[in-house]
Formats: structure tokens, sequence, C-alpha cells
């Protein structure tokens, strides 16, 4: 089977301003820093998929997000989509690419990501007559009460503007716009930090809902684990623009084998009555992702198990069992991993 | 829980003016906070958490009106405090920790003159005592280097760090009551760990209580001695924090667990809350303003007063029909 998405040895980097006057700059021979946003990452998504892609803010993940939805252009690396080149085709030329509709995203803040002079019914219909234009209007009206009802949004709303609704409606508009050209892969970004606990509720359960009716695959960044272990078939963990970390959600929940995995669970507020890993905690913060040692693991300094060596041998992602995989030199063993205590 | 508690919030309603007519942001709100206990105010968005918190600390907007109610703390009434009165108190016995760190922090002085600012405010001294006791502060929170941290910007910090200089202002003259209205929205979960950490460290290391305001139930479940369960301006529950999660009795508090991503196995056993909070507005809310959401509602619900109901130790419910 074919994957949906497949990227490979996706890099971005930023150049980042150097010190000193323009001057000294100018004189110096030194290339510009850099910094690495996304650092040689694969990923694949197969159809109807769901992949939860974790990490703290800073480590890469919605860089990764936009780079394989192609809103920013990767500085090397290849991106398919069901088997079809993407990455070499410009940002602005992509969003009119009838490639574009495979592919849709859904944005963080429902707030923000809606233009505020477009109605429910402009929102849900922009996409659908920018990418499947044919059939005229009657065909895309069809289209948007489609979607709407997808998602659960009466047509009662359809003449509101986004300051008149709800922010779980305002949720619902985002993923009914996206779902609206019919993609193979939602990415969605942080889709629910900003709602509350009851409507956060509602929306999970209607991505899951899409997910096994309209077969959708879904690419889920997110910092709230909780969440990612609910709804996905498999998470990528990311550190300072690596995945240092992937699997099975369940597996690598039960038996987290990178000791930032282990350290980012056991970090997660729990509730009384639930089993709880003993905390752990890491000092400091990660470190800058300006111009990285190539040499060092990107978690050395802040890792509870590491040795010298850490720090002059880079580690590679290694299989440690099926389908689960780590980045580093002295994995957590899966007995030590799996030991839970009763709170 | 001591007998006398060091903080008695006793019948707070709070309501603002606005172009649409009043809103009923708090009504009857009651509960307390024992010596050197940790309680967690909890609730979704408009429960009037931070409204509360705000009240308590003198700060509600212009267009605030506090109807009734006393807030006791060390036999004065918060509530009914002068200006000049609040202004001593506030830093020195009662402090708050707020939201987003960085708005919080004045942006164009150094973090450490923050924190000796304070200091000089409630215990003048020598500037050289003032120094040490903001070093010490710095120290407390586990700064790194705060010799170095102190003369750095709000700007050079992380989000982490500046939360942790939010914190060391808040402890820095040892107060007896330390508020903190959702100090982690915003940081990282491993940071936030730490934060809470340092947080509770350091609340109990000077003896003091605390009042942690979080929509986060499984944060509260983690740090608090006791939880009070808002709901659309109105306390519906108060229990120990695990007689809470045991024996929920308010039908919002079972929902709410409920809808909780990590109370739930799988994603079917995810319970959304059908309906929204009432419009505070509204001239005609029900005597019990989860009424309209509740599947428990009878003819009783709609009479008044709704009263809390002791319903097991320590434990306090506001419904008619409780679980």
């Amino acid at each position: 089977m074919t994957a949906v998405l497949a990227a490979r040895g996706l890099r971005k980097t930023y150049a980042v301003a150097g010190s000193g006057s323009l001057l000294a700059r100018m004189l110096n021979r030194r290339p510009p820093s850099q910094l690495v946003a996304v650092d040689r990452v694969d990923l694949e998504i197969r159809p109807g998929e769901a992949v939860g892609l974790v990490g703290e803010s800073g480590c890469g993940k919605s860089t990764l997000a936009r780079l394989v939805s192609r809103l920013i252009a990767p500085d090397d690396g290849e991106i398919l989509l069901d088997g079809a080149p993407i990455h070499g085709i410009e940002p602005n030329r992509f969003a009119r690419s009838p490639l574009r509709r495979r592919i849709q995203m859904v944005f963080q803040d429902p707030t923000e990501s809606l233009n505020p002079r477009f109605s429910v019914r402009e929102a849900i219909a922009d996409p659908v007559r920018l990418l499947m234009p044919d059939g005229g209007r009657k065909a895309i009206d069809a289209r948007v009460e489609k979607a709407a009802a997808q998602v659960g949004l009466s047509p009662d709303l359809f003449p509101r503007y986004p300051h008149q609704l709800s922010g779980g409606q305002k949720a619902r508009v985002g993923i009914a716009r996206a779902m609206a050209v019919e993609p193979a892969l939602l990415v969605l970004d942080e889709p629910t930090s900003a709602l509350d606990v009851s409507v956060q509720a509602l929306v999970l359960k209607l991505l899951v809902r899409l997910r096994r009716e309209a077969g959708v695959a879904q690419l889920f960044v997110s910092h709230d684990l909780n969440v990612v272990r609910l709804l996905c078939d498999r998470i990528v963990v990311m550190y300072l623009g690596q995945v240092v970390e992937e699997g099975p959600a369940e597996e690598v929940f039960r038996h987290p084998r990178h000791p930032y995995t282990r350290a980012l669970l056991s970090a997660i507020p729990r509730l009384p009555g639930t089993p709880k890993p003993p905390p752990e905690r890491l000092p400091g913060e990660p470190r800058s992702p300006i111009d990285p040692d190539p040499m060092a693991c990107r978690f050395y300094g802040r890792c509870p198990r590491q040795e010298d060596f850490c720090a002059v041998r880079p580690p590679a992602l290694a299989e440690l069992s099926p389908g689960h995989r780590a980045r580093c030199h002295l994995p957590v063993a899966v007995e030590a991993a799996g030991a839970e205590v009763a709170p | 829980m001591s007998a006398v508690p060091l903080l008695a919030v006793d019948d707070l309603t709070v309501s603002f003016r606005t172009r649409t007519g009043a809103v009923k942001a708090l009504e009857h709100v009651s509960f307390s906070v024992g010596r050197g206990e940790m309680i967690g105010i909890v609730g979704e968005s408009g429960s009037g958490k931070s409204v509360t918190a705000f009240a308590l600390m003198g700060l509600l907007d212009a267009a605030a009106r506090v109807t009734s109610g006393r807030a006791d703390f060390e036999g004065r009434d918060l509530l009914k405090l002068r200006q000049g009165e609040l202004n001593e108190l506030r830093g020195r016995d009662l402090s708050i920790v707020f939201q987003n760190p960085r708005t919080a922090l004045n942006p164009i002085r150094a973090v450490g003159t923050q924190i000796a600012d304070v200091i000089a405010r409630h215990d003048p001294g020598s500037a050289a005592k003032i120094r040490a006791r903001t070093l010490a502060a710095l120290q407390a929170v586990r700064i790194p280097d705060p010799e170095r941290r102190a003369r750095a910007y709000p700007f050079e910090l992380s989000g982490g760090m500046c939360q942790r200089i939010g914190i060391a202002m808040a402890l820095a003259c040892r107060p007896r009551l330390l508020i903190a209205d959702e100090p982690t929205t915003g940081l990282d979960v491993t940071t936030q760990a730490v934060v809470m950490d340092l947080f509770r460290d350091a609340v109990r290391a000077g003896g003091a209580s605390a009042i942690l305001i979080t929509h986060d139930l499984a944060l509260a479940s983690e740090y608090c001695d006791r939880i009070v369960v808002m709901h659309a301006g109105h306390v519906v529950e108060t229990a120990p924090t695990a007689e809470l999660f045991r024996h929920p009795r308010h039908p919002y508090t079972a929902k709410l667990l409920g809808s909780v991503p990590s109370a739930v196995e799988t994603i079917d056993d995810l319970a959304p809350i059908d309906g929204s909070l009432p419009d505070l507005r509204r001239a005609d809310l029900p005597v019990c303003r989860f009424a309209e959401r509740c599947e428990r509602r009878r003819p009783v619900c709609d009479t008044a007063p709704l009263l809390p109901e002791p319903c097991g130790p320590d434990h306090l419910v506001s419904c008619r029909v409780p679980l």
C-alpha cells in the first residue's frame, strides 16, 4: 500500500542574524549562524492512519507539519504525496495545484485562523471554489453542506460570522473547511489547545469519527500526550529538530525507550487512581537549536542517563523492536520503563 | 484543617456592568483555605475562577461591583479594605502569580530590580540587604546563576524562567496566602512539572497556604489537598482531592471528569458535556446554573435558594439531586 505521505530526509533551517556590526559580519568569512528547525526527518503516514507528533515548543513539530503541508519549502529532502513528489513545487504554486486538496491543514486557534469577513458558508466554500470548481455553484453548495453535516454544523449557522460563533463551533468550521475538498490527509496543528475540556472532548470524538467514516489519515501535532494517546495509532516524538522516538502509540506509552520520552510521559499530570510512572524531572532547558553540535546527542546535558561518549558520538534512530525506533546510545530497558507504580 | 481557616470567603457575589446588561459573574461563592493548605479552584473558562482571585486581591475591573459577601483573612475583610490597607497587605501577606509571566513582568526593568521593588516596599532596608534577599528569592526558585539572571530583562529569559521570577516575586516577602492563576498555561509539560514542584515546595517551606486556579483537573489533583469546582459563577462542589475523584456528587463534576482525556482508557469512553454555559447576562438565569445542561433536572431544582449541603467528611455539594 502506498503511503499517503512519505517524507525523507526533510531539513529546514533559518539563517539567524549574526552579532556585531554589518561591516564586521561582511568581513567575517564564517557562514551565518543557522537555526536548525527540522533536521533530516523521515515521516510516513499510511492511508487512514493517525500519527501523533509530540514534543516541546521549539522542537520543530509545527515546522514539520508546515513542511509536509507545503506551506513552506524544505531546504533538503523529499516529500511524496500519494507517491507524487511535491517537495520541489513552490508554496504559492502548490496552493493552486490539484494535489493541494489531498492534504489539508487545521490550525491551532480557530479564532485566528478564520477570516472574520467570511461567513461560515463562505469559509467552507472558499477552498472548494479554488480547488474543486467543476460542477458550478450547485456542486459547490452540495460539498459545503456535506462537509458541514460531517462535522455536525447546523445549516442555521451558515450566514453567521466567526464572532457570532462559540469556540467549539469555530473549531468545527475549521475542520469542515479542511474536509470539504475530501483530503486524504488532515494535518492538525494543536487543534484543541484553545478549547475547554468539555468542548475538546467533542472535537476529539469528531476527529475520530471522521477517520472511521471518511477514512482520512491524520497527522496530529500536539503537546498533550493524553490526547495523542486516545487518538493516534503511532507516535513520533521530536526533540530539537530530530525524531528521537517513534512507535505504536500504546507501546510508546507503556515502554518509552528514549529518556526524553520517559521524562515527557512522567511530567503529564495524572488523576488519582490512574497508573503513574515515577516522577522524573528534567534539569535545565533544551539547548539552543542554533548551530547544534553535529557530534553530540541533542539531549546531552539534560539527559539523566548520559555518558561522556554521548557528547562525541551522535546516536542514530535504531529499531529496538518491530516498528519501535529510538535515537539513543543507552535506551531505557523495557522492564524498567514498564514498571508502573500505583499512586 | 484547623478550626479557624486562614481565608474564609462567604457569599461572594460580583457582577459586571456592560453595555448589554449586568453579567452575574459570581453568585454566593463560599469556600475556605486552611493554614498550610493548598486548594485548587477548577472550572472551564467563564466559570469565575479568575474573577474570584481578582476580587480577593482587590484587582477587579472598574466595571465590577461586589454586591455581597465577605472574605475574612486574618481577622480582616479583604473586600472592605481601603486602598492604602490593601497596598500594605498585597505582596506582603497576600500575593498572586499571574497567568502570563511575560505580560505580568515589566519589560523594561531587570527582573532582579522588580523583585527588589517588592522587598523595598514592604520591608525597607539597606541596599545590600535588599540585594541579598533578592538573590535568596531567586535561589529559592532554583534559578541557576542568580547574580547574572537578576540583571536580565524578561525578554532574555524563557517562559519557564519568567514564571519562576513571578513565583520568586510573589514569595519574596513570605506571604501567608499565595494565589496562582493558571501559572503554567503556555508552558511545556516538562517545564510545568518543574515549575509546579517549585511552587509547591516554596509554599510548603514558607508554611504558607495557596490557591491554585486551573482548568486542568489532573494538575489540581496532583498538587492540591482540596478542590473547589466552579461552574458559571457558582461553586458546585468542594471536597478533599481523593474524595472528589472517587465520589463526585455534583453531576457537573462527574461530567467534567468524563470529558478529561487523562481519565479515560479509549476515545469511546470520552463523553463531551452537552450544551454550554448559560449567558450570565440573562435575567431569567435558573437557580441552578447547570440545570439546563443536566439530565437529572427535577422541578425541585428551580426552587431557591440553592445552598451547599454537606454530603461527606469535608464534602459540600450544591445540588438538589446529587449523585
